[in-house]
């Protein structure tokens, strides 16, 4: 048995006798050096590397906030918008824990944008960091699925008819398909045993999966180090004294005390929200939400939360082909596939935007604007924006709205798809060596 | 099933009903710090809105944030024999409802959130008589309700004037026993306790966000100064 091999633990004043007991059987002192004492990271990383930490800030924050939601909500047909309304009445602070759970939600979804914004930004998906990417994106399907199953635990209008919607979505898959929407329902219908399965999965299955893949995604990064705005490797350039890296900082106290600015600056704006506006204006919580569901009354707009509209709008952009509906699902699955495909697509030099040249930075500019545009899109019904006069050839009589929807629906994907191209092709700017700070 | 699904697939590529069309709203005086106003309007509603509505979600003795007593509260609002923590329930059975109405009565809990409140100020003084409605009673907002205008005692008789760009206006044919000023604070009154019913929690809401504003503001500067204490030495 080795178990007192190992030195014992100084510096920690009375704790040393603690700590060595500990660290003899558990290797705290070794994490805490590699993981956050000793991880050396850039000393140039701008704002744009808050969200990666407010991710996390906002993934606890959820737990904490639905453990306690938990307690008081009753999942079932009969009474789980009661409960809600119980909870948001009856029970001391209920709704603020609510607020804070439905805040979160898109808190969450906002967080997570500008951080994988950031991430294609500066690079930070090309090699070596391919596996932190992948996990990323794993993490973003979790969280769709996660928001998909808690919006309909309220089991208002919104809740049911968004989830009969997306449900058959997969009843359009050939052969399958209408067998598939069933199995997942639990019945013919959205009903009471389809409400009881979200709530399993939304507080259970797909929690744990998150948890499970933060640490994955952490543990790669930790393994190769944190890019930067630059996109250049610190660990090319090491201090040969002390053998670290010339341009990196110890993670604590440095980006400690930096990412508490961070959340405190998020903080002030999640509870102006929390407190003052809760609604946004119907984003966040919508307003036919307030509706317990009626399975007999269609509501006139069925939109889904914003998170979901960029893709939505692709959905409803696509018509049906060979009498199929499956086209606009294939169209809306693939738009999240790609991002699986990214570091395998980019053929540029550098990583960052920063020396890139005008060929990326135009496709870059037109995703993000033709994202931001099919989000606005499907938040509004499609006559938003009128028809074209019934006279014009190929589009005359459709929806304006839904040819925009179309046009940026191929910006999107020409991002991802045209990438080899413009990347090897574009005029990038000589990359330094060193970091600029 | 495949009715079913025909129907919301076959909706997916146009939602385009939106919300019918859209008819001028007047905003609502909505004040939820004037507790008179509050406390007329909550008897408004248990003196005509809860004899068919209900109110479910909401107990009685949550009314002391009115600034009422349970002794008043059981006084002059609780007209059914209820006890003060009991819910605001009516006594109408949806049976009946649907039978007299066409439809049972929704519960108001939650309608100045699902509606909004401007919704509901436009709604109650929009009714106008309309011979062709079942109950007599037609509305600007809610065309063919099958809620007659329960309160057309206190605002008179009204009539829709269409004029010739579709659009129209109400004429009052017969006062009541309120002059229009009189009847629109009266709605006033009723929309602001329904705005409060909608959320009871948010005057409360309200106040603690302060304080929570100047405890972060707070925490900001000391996490800013914290920071840039640790990032001198990074050059």
């Amino acid at each position: 048995m080795a178990v007192l091999n190992k030195p014992p633990v100084t510096g920690a004043g009375r704790m040393n006798g603690i700590l060595t007991w500990v660290d003899q059987r558990f290797p705290l002192v070794a994490l805490y050096k590699s993981q956050v004492a000793e991880y050396y990271a850039p000393k140039n990383m701008n704002f744009w590397y808050f969200f990666g930490s407010l991710s996390l800030v906002v993934l606890v924050i959820q737990i904490v906030s639905g453990i306690f939601l938990t307690m008081n909500y009753k999942p079932g047909a009969e009474t789980a918008f009661a409960s809600v309304e119980y909870i948001m009445r009856d029970v001391p602070g209920g709704w603020l824990i609510r607020y804070i759970h439905s805040t979160g939600a898109s808190a969450f979804f906002i967080m997570v944008y500008l951080h994988m914004c950031r991430g294609i930004m500066y690079g930070s998906y090309r090699k070596p960091r391919e596996l932190t990417w992948i996990f990323g994106v794993l993490i973003y399907l979790c969280l769709m699925a996660e928001a998909f199953f808690g919006y309909l635990l309220p089991w208002g209008q919104m809740s049911f008819w968004g989830a009969q919607v997306i449900i058959n979505l997969f009843g359009t898959i050939p052969i399958i398909g209408e067998d598939l929407a069933i199995w997942i329902r639990g019945d013919y219908n959205v009903s009471d045993a389809t409400l009881n399965r979200f709530f399993a999965l939304h507080v259970i299955a797909i929690p744990m999966a998150l948890l499970g893949l933060v640490v994955a995604h952490l543990m790669a990064l930790h393994e190769t180090g944190s890019n930067n705005p630059d996109g250049v490797e610190i660990y090319e350039t090491m201090d040969p004294k002390t053998g670290t890296p010339m341009d990196g900082i110890p993670f604590h106290p440095y980006y400690t005390v930096k990412d508490m600015v961070g959340v405190a600056v998020f903080l002030i704006v999640f509870s102006a929200i929390v407190f003052f506006a809760p609604e946004v204006g119907g984003y966040f919580l919508e307003y036919n939400n307030f509706v317990p569901a009626d399975p007999l009354a269609t509501p006139a707009h069925i939109a889904p939360v914003w998170y979901f509209t960029p893709f939505y709008a692709m959905l409803r952009a696509i018509p049906s082909f060979f009498n199929m509906q499956v086209w606009g699902v294939i169209v809306m699955g693939a738009a999240v596939m790609i991002l699986f495909a990214l570091p395998w697509l980019d053929r540029g030099k550098a990583k960052s935007i920063r020396y890139r040249g005008t060929l990326y930075r135009g496709f870059f500019a037109a995703f993000i604007v033709s994202f931001v545009i099919l989000g606005y899109l499907g938040v509004e019904p499609t006559n938003i924006w009128g028809e074209f006069p019934k006279g014009l050839p190929v589009v005359g009589g459709d929806y304006v709205a839904t040819w925009v929807a179309r046009v940026l629906t191929a910006v999107y994907f020409a991002f991802f798809v045209l990438m080899p191209w413009y990347t090897a092709k574009d005029q990038e700017k000589p990359v330094p060596s060193r970091v600029t700070f | 099933m495949k009715k079913l699904l025909a129907i919301v697939l076959f909706a997916i590529p146009g939602f385009a009903f939106a919300s019918g069309a859209s008819v001028h709203l007047d905003s609502a005086p909505v004040n939820l710090s004037d507790k008179s106003s509050l406390q007329r309007g909550a008897q408004i509603f248990v003196n005509h809105c809860l004899n068919c509505h209900s109110a479910q979600y909401m107990r009685y003795g949550r009314l002391t944030d009115l600034g009422l007593t349970d002794a008043q509260i059981k006084d002059n609002l609780i007209l059914t024999g209820d006890k003060v923590g009991d819910p605001m329930t009516t006594t109408l059975a949806p049976k009946d409802g649907k039978e007299w109405f066409g439809v049972n009565p929704p519960d108001l809990s939650l309608v100045a959130r699902s509606r909004g409140s401007d919704w509901l100020y436009t709604y109650m003084r929009g009714f106008y008589k309309d011979p062709a409605a079942k109950s007599g009673w037609n509305n600007t907002v809610f065309p063919n309700v099958g809620m007659p205008h329960i309160l057309w005692e206190y605002q008179g008789d009204q009539s829709y004037k269409a004029d010739e760009h579709g659009g129209g206006k109400l004429v009052l044919d017969r006062p009541g026993k309120m002059s229009p000023a009189e009847y629109d604070r009266y709605v006033g009154d009723l929309v602001n306790f329904l705005t409060y019913l909608g959320e009871p929690a948010r005057t409360k809401r309200v106040q603690i966000g302060i304080v929570v504003m100047f405890f972060l503001a707070a925490f900001f500067v000391l996490t800013l100064l914290l920071k840039k204490e640790y990032w001198k030495d990074v050059r």
